[in-house]
């Protein structure tokens, strides 16, 4: 069973806005619903808060993997500890991958390292941090739909 | 199995809370030459001797019962005791499931790549 999620979408303007949308950490966070203490940096553990309503709080967290101009922006998901907010390693891979088509951009996203997950405490981190996104991005759906 | 949180219910779509914590031995019990082989054999329902099962295969008994015991513990065989032998059987309803965690997963980065793309072609998508 392949163990990586891959979508591919086409969008309408240039890399150079699909760029800013990925990696601006304002703009991520608008269409994300996220809230980032500050901008992505490689390397670096960037943190934030969903903005949800009813879920507002919620820790998010990733760790910066790439930022390769108008290319490849990845991260690794990391898992948080709501009671304590401590965090361990990275986990699963999240990358957006850009490529300029005649009509715009070509985006493809994969995540991936669901085989990869630990022991039973980091998995229900993981779950914890699970929750969160399947929350946002059914009320994503919610408001897109409306 | 929900693992929804008391006082959130009803504020969002029910979501999958659950998959992952079984979805990752499933996915890494699955990611193996060998145990991809045993499922194999198993999928078509009847149950099978270790000694069964290690034929045609380069490994030894006890490496073959190594293997069958990760599958047993992420869900997708069931063993049972026959006489003085174990019998295990193919258990199908993990990989229903992370199927079924992916899709979610999956219609999730679809939901949120349409506010992506809403956002860069105009200008809208960030209303809170």
């Amino acid at each position: 069973m392949d163990d990586r999620i891959e979508k591919v979408i086409e969008l309408a303007a240039p890399v150079s806005r699909v760029w800013r949308a990925l990696t601006d950490h304002e703009e991520f966070g608008r269409w994300f619903r996220v809230e980032l203490d500050g901008p992505f940096e490689v390397g670096e553990v960037s943190r934030g808060r969903m903005t949800f309503p009813g879920y507002e709080g919620l820790p998010w967290e990733v760790l910066v993997r790439s930022l390769e101009p108008e290319r490849l922006f990845s991260f690794s998901w990391r898992d948080v500890d709501p009671k304590t907010g401590v965090s361990s390693e990275a986990m699963m891979l999240v990358e957006f991958r850009l490529e300029a088509i005649p009509t715009g951009t070509r985006l493809t996203i994969t995540e991936s390292g669901f085989s990869a997950l630990p022991d039973p405490r980091r998995l229900e981190a993981f779950r914890e941090n699970t929750e969160g996104w399947n929350i946002q991005a059914g009320n994503l759906a919610a408001h897109v739909g409306g | 199995m929900s693992g929804a949180e008391p006082g959130r219910e009803g504020a969002a779509p029910a979501p999958v809370f659950a998959a992952p914590v079984f979805a990752a031995p499933v996915f890494a019990a699955l990611g193996d030459a060998t145990r991809l082989t045993l499922v194999s054999r198993l999928s078509d329902g009847q149950p099978r001797s270790i000694v069964q099962l290690t034929e045609g295969l380069e490994l030894t008994r006890q490496g073959v019962t190594k293997h069958l015991r990760i599958l047993e513990q992420a869900g997708l065989v069931a063993s049972r005791r026959v006489g003085r032998e174990s019998r295990f059987v193919f258990t199908p309803a993990p990989i229903a499931e992370v199927r079924h965690y992916l899709d979610r997963v999956s219609e999730q980065w679809d939901d949120a790549l349409a506010r992506l793309k809403s956002l860069v072609e105009d200008g809208e998508g960030g209303a809170r």
